[in-house]
């Protein structure tokens, strides 16, 4: 019950939303439904019994798809990512007002409402469905609320994911119509994986509709244009929570479902995911825009996950698990971050910045803390999960971890700059008055904090949160 | 049974939490005072743990789990016993003084940066205590990375000047290319023992076969060259110098330099059973310390002179634990920490007195206007030349003797880097302190000696620079003097029971030989008071291969950065922009192209496509849910 809620919540919320006119009753709508999800996820993580979470009914009975969403440890996780941000997200932007805020603000709940179906949904075509239902209202976002080039960009963004999400859904019927009595089952998917002939080629129809979302080099060109051009609230929902579903659909819909092809295929998988941590390293190194530093920056950490998961290392997988969480919430921090500083300068361009230390110190400590975050230093949440992964990188191979590792030094070269750029030195070149972060941004990022240090200094309950999953994954093996 | 360890760390970390958040409410002195009195309470609880020590040995507290899988357990857990406790007194110790010296030194500074500053010298003290109190490797390197964060905090302190932040980024980068080995280090050891912890490791330790160990050594041994400041990865520590001259004394000489230092004696016996990781680091430490020397000799200004000795006298202690005189080396970390932070904070008084001056060809002759810095600056020089019965004397010769043993040549090059020192030190003091002022001084700022609670610190640190050697009396010249080497003798125990005992010079022989090289170092003292008695005043920048540093900075940026920065622009600028997103838009094109050949809905609005593509998906699903005989029909068509 409490999974469908998670659904149907936002999913009502969202559509009530339209019907707002005013700003300020439009995000105080908003800021309360995501705040109420928030509370259903907690009810859910400690649930009276475990049927309390899941839900099986019959929804397309003639194709054989049912309505099943099932909550195991990650998608607990999942859930409670999406559920945070999304608060933390309307807190950010509170003060900032969009044109059409209804429409805005719903817009957004619907894609929170797609989001939860995703880490929910124990149906094949019931995941494809929520796939969807969580990417059109971005392409909605973008195309209506988004920078100068939102609708060229829109239009790459559309076709390049849409393109992936039609390859998923033809390996989807195809395998559900390779059942004697057609099944969307996870246990039925996989069995006809198992038996199909086109197993390589079903293989690569999903990997590919994961890798375009995650997204693996070299399928990742529409990010940094989207992040770029889409509002800023929007940008943050993208990079914090929906370049997870990329993963996790790796982890839900591939590996299990295509054992042996993730196995068989998984040198050339983690050979394009290192170089992609190292391209976009390098790439994030030569940035002057603050926003695709950012995005290229967030593609470098997303390589080592998607490298990770090919390992077939327990310790790497559960690394990646633990580093969804804790890469949604450093990389919305940035984001936040990012916007502020847009805001306050007036401009994305690193060389016109500077000196913001002296006038803006709150917003200098966060925009260190978060920085260290994004170099995984210790004692920060990403340095778990990063230690975890690289570690079962080189249990893989130790040439590729080392290689990997390159990142770790560029990461500090891009970051430190960034940092420097924005907070050190004069301010000389900003033309307008510079003020310090409101307290709604300060109060969000706040929140962000106090997750980096407890994830970095005790990670143990997202990694038993996360170990039946992770298990689970072990034994199919 | 020493549940109090977790106290050590505790204190410095409070301390940074109060003068952190409260940085715009505490005044100047209330936050000097929360800074130094959370380090002095750390000393006492040091203390009180020496004396445990001495009594019942080491012990390890566990606080929890940091990570806990099916195959991997990583406890937050403090080791306490001879080593760690070692380190312990010297970091709170020597920490506790340059707090104070601060609180002086620092007072130009406005409340909220002053207390900025208190603050981050805490965040050190606090990871560097994690540093050496953890008892396994990732403890470690949490308290690895977190000095190197401070290190970057405090060298950019002053943030406004652009070449301090240069100074403050490279630190931290090149700490990172080493911090890499040191990870790559921790998974080779995991991989092959599973575990992280010290005595786990050393248990295992004969499971591993002789590849394994040396590897294992030698990427240790890389971190250890980011952080101590060894060849190649030696150049960001002279640069260091941007920070307060406080933070040179603790992070870049007394305390965090000395880390890779700890880390191969902790791991000794590893290194012990790696002899050709022992020749790399004996090598390595020799050269680097007999460049970095040559390079001080030519340096103009008083902390870049200190700086390039720091980088010497560490390669020193490296050349000592190659040749297995781990007790040695740690014996040289310890009176090094007296005597260079001795140094440095008398060139902070100098810098202090002068109004920022840096440049020694400007001084001259302030030995009349600065008598308590005077004379402690000349013990900490005549200790660092290695003249008896100073401490640096004692530490100095017994890593020298024990290179002896194992290569002659490495004593006579040693020898050779010593009498440089005793040059570029004596040098420096005489163009400081001796002659005439070569300044205009003005009348309104008149050169004035520093306020006791910067006096006070130098004074104590000038007795330990003098007396501190002699808990390592060898024993050839004082039967049962080396009371340091008893007290460490658990931790290199499984490592002296592998080494060969080595045939021993007769007493004569030593004292032929330390007093040879005692005169030696007499004499090029007096040289160098001589030669730099005459250096003419010249204003003029530096030139030749030693003034400029035998031009490394120049080579690295060459060979290394530049090339990187070209080929990443080559990737952004060509193979992003034009080929791999090329691509994609030309699909996008081509698709573009072809929809309007075919003047589908010609709306150009994709809001519209998207809302038909949505209602139609729509209607697909209301259909497919209500109409069994719609999808029979479809099933046909498939």
């Amino acid at each position: 019950m409490i999974s469908a809620f998670l659904i149907l919540l936002p999913l009502v919320t969202g559509a009530i939303s339209f019907a707002f006119r005013s700003s300020e009753s439009a995000r105080r709508f908003s800021l309360l439904s995501g705040l109420l999800s928030l509370g259903v996820v907690i009810a859910g993580l400690f649930p009276a019994n475990a049927s309390s979470l899941a839900i099986d009914l019959p929804w397309l009975p003639v194709m054989g798809s049912r309505f099943t969403l099932a909550m195991d440890g990650m998608s607990k996780m999942l859930c409670l990512l999406t559920a945070l941000s999304f608060p933390v997200i309307f807190l950010a932007v509170y003060r900032q007002s969009f044109r059409s805020p209804g429409a805005f603000y719903g817009w957004m709940l619907l894609s929170q409402a797609g989001l939860m179906g995703v880490f929910l949904a124990a149906d094949a075509l019931l995941f494809y469905f929520f796939w969807e239902l969580a990417l059109i209202p971005v392409y909605f976002l973008c195309s209506a609320w988004g920078g100068e080039r939102r609708i060229a960009v829109t239009i790459k963004f559309f076709l390049y994911t849409f393109i992936g999400s039609l390859l998923m859904l033809a390996g989807i019927i195809y395998l559900s119509f390779q059942m004697p009595t057609t099944s969307f089952a996870i246990s039925d998917i996989t069995q006809a994986a198992v038996n199909s002939p086109n197993n390589t080629l079903l293989f690569f129809l999903f990997f590919i509709a994961f890798a375009i979302k995650m997204p693996v080099f070299p399928l990742h060109t529409w990010q940094p244009d989207a992040y770029e051009e889409s509002p800023s609230p929007v940008t943050m929902v993208m990079s914090g929570v929906m370049v997870k579903m990329g993963i996790y659909a790796v982890i839900r819909w591939l590996l299990p479902v295509f054992p042996s092809a993730s196995v068989q295929y998984a040198d050339i998988i983690i050979a394009f995911s290192v170089t992609g941590m190292l391209y976009a390293s390098l790439i994030a190194m030569q940035q002057n825009n603050l926003r695709r530093l950012i995005a290229y920056s967030s593609i470098a950490h997303i390589g080592l996950m998607a490298a990770a998961l090919f390992t077939s290392h327990p310790g790497a997988t559960q690394g990646a698990m633990v580093q969804m969480f804790s890469h949604g919430v450093n990389v919305i921090g940035l984001w936040i971050l990012a916007d502020a500083i847009e805001k306050i300068t007036g401009t994305r361009q690193l060389n016109e910045m500077g000196g913001l230390a002296r006038k803006a110190p709150r917003l200098a400590i966060l925009l260190v803390v978060m920085g260290l975050a994004n170099v995984a230093l210790p004692l920060t949440n990403a340095f778990v999960g990063e230690f975890m992964m690289f570690n079962g990188l080189f249990h893989y191979n130790w040439v590729v971890a080392a290689a990997a590792g390159i990142s770790i030094i560029l990461a500090a070269v891009y970051t430190l700059r960034m940092i420097e750029k924005i907070l050190y030195g004069t301010s000389d070149n900003i033309d307008q008055p510079i003020t310090d972060l409101s307290p709604n941004v300060t109060w969000a990022l706040i929140v962000l904090v106090v997750l980096v240090l407890l994830g970095g200094i005790y990670p143990q309950p997202l990694i038993d949160l996360t170990k039946d999953s992770v298990e689970a994954l072990t034994l199919k093996k | 049974m020493n549940h109090v360890a977790f106290l050590v760390p505790l204190f410095p970390l409070l301390g940074f939490l109060i003068n952190g958040l409260g940085r715009n409410q505490l005044s100047r002195s209330m936050s000097g005072w929360i800074g130094t009195g959370a380090v002095f309470l750390s000393f006492l609880v040091s203390c009180f743990l020496f004396g445990k020590v001495l009594e019942n040995g080491g012990s390890t507290d566990t606080l929890f789990y940091l990570i806990r899988t099916s195959d991997l357990s990583i406890p937050f857990a403090f080791q306490v016993d001879q080593l760690s406790v070692l380190f312990l007194l010297i970091i709170t110790g020597i920490g506790t003084l340059i707090h104070l010296y601060s609180v002086s030194y620092m007072q130009e500074e406005a409340p909220h940066h002053f207390a900025r500053y208190f603050a981050y010298l805490n965040l050190f003290v606090f990871s560097m205590l994690l540093l050496v109190m953890g008892s396994g490797f990732v403890i470690m390197f949490i308290g690895w990375e977190g000095v190197g964060l401070c290190s970057y905090l405090l060298i950019g302190y002053w943030f406004s000047n652009p070449n301090y932040n240069y100074a403050a980024r490279k630190a931290f980068v090149m700490n990172r290319i080493g911090d890499l080995g040191f990870l790559l280090a921790i998974f080779w050891i995991i991989s092959k023992l599973g575990t992280t912890e010290y005595a786990g490791v050393l248990e295992g330790v004969a499971k591993l076969n002789s590849t394994d160990l040396t590897a294992i050594t030698l990427l240790l041994f890389v971190g250890a060259m980011g952080k101590s400041a060894q060849i190649p990865l030696y150049t960001w520590l002279p640069d260091a110098m941007a920070g307060p001259t406080p933070v040179s004394a603790l992070i870049h000489a007394a305390t965090m330099v000395t880390a890779g230092i700890y880390m191969i004696a902790r791991t000794n016996l590893m290194y012990t059973m790696a002899p050709f990781t022992q020749g790399v680091v004996a090598i390595t430490g020799l050269v680097t310390a007999l460049f970095a020397a040559s390079i001080a000799l030519k340096q103009n200004d008083i902390k870049k002179v200190l700086a390039y000795s720091t980088v010497s006298q560490l390669g020193y202690m490296f050349l000592g634990l190659g040749v297995g005189a781990y007790t040695g080396a740690v014996f040289h970390v310890m009176t090094h920490a007296f005597f260079k932070a001795l140094l440095f904070l008398g060139a902070g008084s100098v810098i202090h007195a002068m109004h920022h001056e840096q440049d020694i060809r400007k001084m001259g002759g302030l030995r009349k206007h600065l008598p308590v810095t005077h004379l402690t600056f000349l013990i900490g020089c005549l200790a660092i030349a290695g003249i008896p019965p100073l401490s640096g004397f004692f530490s100095k010769d017994e890593i020298l003797a024990a290179a002896f043993h194992a290569n002659p040549v490495y004593y006579v090059l040693g020898l050779g880097g010593a009498l440089m020192t005793a040059f570029y030190m004596f040098r420096l003091y005489t163009l400081t302190f001796l002659g005439e002022a070569r300044y205009h001084s003005d009348p309104a700022h008149p050169v004035h000696e520093s306020p006791a609670p910067m006096l006070l610190p130098l004074m104590v640190l000038a007795v330990l620079s003098v007396a501190g050697g002699w808990l390592g009396i060898p024993e050839w010249m004082l039967a049962g003097g080396h009371r340091l080497e008893h007290f460490l003798a658990p931790v290199f125990a499984a490592s002296s029971a592998l080494t060969h005992e080595h045939a021993h010079l007769t007493a004569a022989q030593e004292w032929g030989m330390v007093g040879g090289a005692t005169m030696a170092i007499v004499v090029v003292i007096l040289l160098a008071i001589r030669s730099a008695s005459r250096e003419k005043k010249d204003d003029r920048p530096a030139s030749g291969l030693l003034a400029n540093k035998w031009y490394v900075d120049e080579l690295y940026d060459f060979a290394i950065v530049q090339p990187i920065r070209v080929f990443a622009d080559l990737l952004k600028n060509v193979l992003e922009k034009n080929i791999i997103d090329g691509c994609v838009n030309g699909m996008g094109r081509l698709v573009h192209y072809s929809s309007r050949q075919i003047r589908l809905v010609q709306s150009g609005q994709v809001g519209n496509y998207l809302l038909i593509m949505v209602l139609s998906m729509v209607v697909f699903f209301l259909i497919w849910f209500n109409d069994n005989k719609i999808m029979a029909l479809i099933n046909k068509i498939f």
